[in-house]
This record gives structure tokens, sequence and C-alpha cells, in this order.
């Protein structure tokens, strides 16, 4: 009878030891990689903004406060990633224009992409993708098809980025990649989402410009 | 208890060739048709999984005695697991750019098929020498049906290999190759090119096991 229980308990008594030798190398290993994870994504994230502001060289964070945005101060409350923007600005201290964080459905998982939008001009001035796992070969074209990039440079945001159906003729119109229909559609409903919340605000630029000089200045000393 | 008397090298030489994973066992189909459309990313993919395959039969020959039959399964996949998530951070961390390229892939790395019928074939039978080289040899074979894969298609999908261009800007990349398709394609054909050369071998093996009959008669 003992010996019968015997082989249960040792069955159990494997998994468990098995489960927990197998947590204790996870978390080992996660927190020896953490922190070289977060300083990629962090460099990532700025290389991604450079990117899509061009000419952009210091940056600074902003958040949303009711209905305008405010700078986030060093410090403060750590946000979500995607309540907050990042304002660019030139050599001369100038605003160059937001980067948006962005996410949302894809055709496999989320799609998180970051986009540079220049109040003055209202238009969308590039967009990249910062992570997806859309199909390889088809729908992972959003992150390199010169051409859906390019539509991009220079993007009217009204009444709504839409995705053109043939050659792109007018200025609020995406280029569709074939192949990448269902990848294309999402990144302009993740653009037309984010901006729904974020155009507003920012468009009170005036806001946002009165401070930029100092945080210019500010991004730069960092 | 041995199972296999085989001798070290021929272990680690029959995944290269004979039982190559890839083209004689068809296993781990699903990574050497999605993650081979370049050969930077085949050679990742076959480093990650030479890692998982080579630290988990280690791992489970140790400790083959100690495993009850019943669990087994059970244990296999919590060592393969881990492994998978300690390659899995340490590319997010050391290689963030490869990581991306193979996206899903690497997490995915836990269930194929080649791992854990290694395990159970080979690693939880045998002592510790004979199953690191026997997973050494198999994921030797295993980044090599994926390297062989991945620049086949590269060269003809992006007229590139390993990212440097080979054919000038005049080249017309054959986009077919570098999608699903491709995959398939280069895969049946590679799989036929080694059926046939099994057949031969066979045939050859036969001949020189009649040869000495006729002899006698």
């Amino acid at each position: 009878m003992t010996a019968r229980e015997a082989v249960p308990l040792r069955m159990i008594a494997t998994l468990a030891l098995a489960g927990f030798c197998s947590g204790i190398a996870v978390v080992g290993v996660y927190l020896l990689t953490k922190p070289r994870i977060d300083r990629n994504r962090a460099e990532a994230l700025q290389a991604a903004i450079f990117r899509v502001l061009e000419g952009a060289s210091t940056r600074t964070p902003f958040a949303l406060r009711g209905d305008e945005i405010v700078r986030i101060e060093a410090g403060g409350d750590v946000l979500p990633e995607d309540e907050v923007v990042y304002g660019g600005y030139d050599e001369a201290g100038a605003l160059v224009g937001f980067a948006i964080p962005a996410e949302g459905g894809g055709f496999q998982d989320t799609i998180k992409l970051l986009y540079g939008y220049d109040p003055a001009r209202q238009r969308i001035v590039g967009m990249q993708v910062l992570e997806s796992r859309e199909t390889p070969g088809l729908g992972d074209k959003i992150l390199k098809d010169a051409a859906f990039l390019e539509s991009f440079r220079d993007l009217a945001v009204e009444p709504q980025v839409t995705l053109a159906k043939g050659a792109r003729a007018r200025p609020n119109e995406v280029d569709a990649i074939s192949g990448a229909t269902i990848s294309s559609r999402a990144v302009v409903r993740i653009i037309n989402r984010a901006n729904e919340r974020w155009l507003d605000p920012l468009s009170g630029a005036n806001a946002a410009a009165g401070p930029a000089r100092t945080a210019a200045a500010e991004g730069r000393a960092e | 208890m041995r199972a296999s008397a085989a001798p070290l090298d021929e272990e680690l030489a029959k995944g290269f060739w004979r039982e190559n994973p890839v083209f004689v066992q068809l296993l781990g189909l699903c990574p050497a048709l999605a993650v081979t459309n370049s050969a930077i990313n085949a050679l990742a993919m076959g480093a990650a999984t030479t890692f998982v395959l080579v630290g988990a039969s280690l791992l489970v020959s140790l400790l083959r005695n100690f495993i009850p039959k019943q669990v087994r399964i059970t244990t296999f996949i919590i060592v393969i697991a881990t492994f998978v998530t300690v390659a899995d951070f340490t590319l997010q961390a050391l290689a963030p750019g490869v990581h991306k390229e193979l996206g899903a892939f690497v997490a995915l790395i836990v269930v194929n098929c080649l791992i854990l019928g290694r395990q159970e074939a080979f690693a939880s039978r045998n002592p510790p020498r004979a199953a690191l080289a026997d997973a050494l040899g198999m994921s030797l074979g295993f980044g090599f049906a994926l390297l062989l894969l991945g620049s086949i298609r590269e060269i003809l999908g992006s007229g590139s290999l390993l990212g440097l261009p080979l054919f000038g800007p005049d080249f017309e990349p054959w986009v077919i190759m570098i999608l699903p398709p491709g995959g398939f394609v280069t895969l049946g054909l590679l799989l036929g090119i080694f059926a046939r050369l099994k057949e031969r071998r066979e045939r050859v093996q036969r001949l020189a096991g009649a040869a000495p009959e006729r002899g006698m008669a």
C-alpha cells in the first residue's frame, strides 16, 4: 500500500521540483537580461523618434492631462507607454513635431508603432512600426515597404487617414501594400484612433510651444 | 542500460546527414519553412534550436534515472520550455534585431517536435556523452537544413546572401521565393533530392549484399 502511494508522491515531487528549478532559472535570466532589454528598447524608441521627426535632435516627453498636454517632469510617475508623446526639437530649439506612439490589433498580434505629427502644418511627417508579429514576407512589409512608408512623410489627417485604392491620389491617402492589405489597414486604423485622442490637444500647440524652448534646452543638457 | 551502442562520432554524424531532422525525418518543418526567408534568420533559428536541444538533452540524460516514467513527457516539456525562455530573453538582450525578425518563432521552439522527439527517443535512454553527441548532430543537421533552405530562398528571392547583394541592380528578385509558397517549393525539391540519394544508397547496398550470394552460387 505504501509502495503504491509512493509513486504518485514521487511524480508530484518530480514535477514540483522541475517547476521550481525552472521558475528560478527563468526569473534569474529575466533579472539578468532585463536592464539590457530595457536599454535596447529605449535606444530603439529614441532612434525611432528622430526617424519619424526628421531634423529633430532633442526630445521631451509630454502627457495628456485633461484636454491639454503637459511636460513630464523628470523623476515623476512612470506613465504607461501609450500615455506619453515626445516633442522633438531641432538644433535651434524650434518644435519639429510630436512623436506619437500608438498600438492596436494587427493581423496576428498587436502592432506598436510611432508616428510623427507636425501641428503647425497639421500633417503626419513619418511613421515607423516598433513591434509587430505580422506574417513574415507579407504583413511584415509594413516595416519596410518603401512606398507605404513614403506615404507617411507628408500625410494630411483631415477628415481622416484612408487607404488608397490604386495609386495614391489625395493628400490623406496611404498606399496600400499588395499582399499586406489587412496589415496596412490595421496601421491606418491605429493611427486614426490615436489621432482622435491626441490631435486636438496637440493642435493647441501654443501650450506646448511655450515650454518648448526651455524643454529643448533641458533635453540637450541631458 | 544503453539502447544504442554506436560510437560517439557515429551518433554525431547520423543527425547531420543520414537521419537529417528536416530532410529525412521531416521534423521541425514549421520553423524550417517559416524563418528561412533569409540565411541570417535561418542561422539564428539554427543557433537558438541548438542551444535548446543540446541543453535539454544533456539535462534529461543526466536526470534520466530520476524522472518517473508517467510524468516524463511533462518533465521534458518543462525542461525544454525553460531553455526556450532563456534563449528568448538572451536573444532580446543581445541581438534585438534578430529577435524582431524571428518574432514568435523563438517562443515556438518549445513545440518543435524534433526536440521533444530526441528527449523521448534518445536522451532519456542514453548516457550524457551519447546524448550530447546525438543532440549536437541533430542540431547541426537542423541548422544545415535551415541554412540551405534560407540561402537558396534568399539568393533567388532577394538576390543576396547574408544581406550582401550578389547580382547587381539588374537582378529582378523572385519575390515568391521569400513568400510561403517559395518555402514549400524549395523544401519539396530538396526532399526529392534527399529521397533520391537515399534510394540510390539503398540500391547500392542491396547490390553489394547480393553480389557475394551470386558469387557463391
